[in-house]
């Protein structure tokens, strides 16, 4: 029972990333993108979670973490560039 | 039994992801759609997590989830928070039925001669500010 239960939440968790990968390539302006791209982040590390719980590969718990990690730096990093404008 | 609250903890939390998305696809502005994304987003990551906790059951995994946790919940309203200053600050356009843009009454209560007007202004600046 639980590996269809499984397959469902992972199932919508990918059409959760498609719906916000539209968000990100029409999003008229770059906070938008900014945004979806944070969601992605979180969708995927989401997505990596549930792979985990139901195969019980405890290593991809790292690749997790890396990913969360990089998506809150990316997210910073983003915002300030918007902030600041174009460094020229 | 175990099995039943993970099944029940993983639906929840897909389905807040879902939300979240569709929260930014669908929002009309930045500011809503930030908003939409970081609550619901974490809600449902935090679901996803208890459940992986539940089905993994030892010690080190367990440290590995509260961290992943720990630190979306710790991050995700600090990136908000830092998205919406730079779009506000970028002049990114608000929705159109917006009510109230604190910063900008603000700025325009202190330009109008400070904090002995304020009294009589605040209703004017509160209904007149969007229109400006």
């Amino acid at each position: 029972m639980l590996e269809i239960i499984s397959e469902i939440a992972l199932v919508t968790l990918a059409v959760a990333l498609v719906v916000t990968f539209i968000r990100l390539v029409k999003g008229p302006t770059l906070p938008d993108r900014i945004v979806a791209m944070d969601l992605f982040g979180v969708l995927v590390v989401g997505l990596i979670v549930v792979l985990a719980g139901s195969s019980g590969v405890r290593a991809t718990l790292d690749a997790a973490i890396v990913i969360a990690l990089i998506g809150f730096l990316g997210t910073i990093a983003y915002a300030t560039y918007v902030e600041r404008g174009d460094p020229q | 039994m175990i099995d039943i609250v993970t099944a029940i903890v993983w639906l929840a939390g897909s389905a807040f992801a879902l939300l979240a998305a569709v929260g930014v696809l669908r929002m009309p502005d930045v500011f809503t759609r930030m908003q939409a994304s970081t609550k619901a987003s974490t809600l449902g990551l935090g679901c996803l997590l208890i459940g992986a906790a539940l089905q993994l059951g030892d010690f080190a995994s367990l440290i590995r989830v509260a961290s992943i946790g720990a630190f979306v919940l710790l991050t995700t309203p600090v990136s908000g928070l830092v998205i919406a200053r730079a779009a506000y600050f970028a002049g990114v356009p608000l929705w159109e039925g917006t009510v109230l843009d604190e910063r900008k009454r603000d700025s325009l209560r202190a330009t109008r001669g400070g904090l002995s007007a304020q009294d009589h202004n605040n209703e004017d600046l509160d209904r007149d500010h969007m229109k400006r």
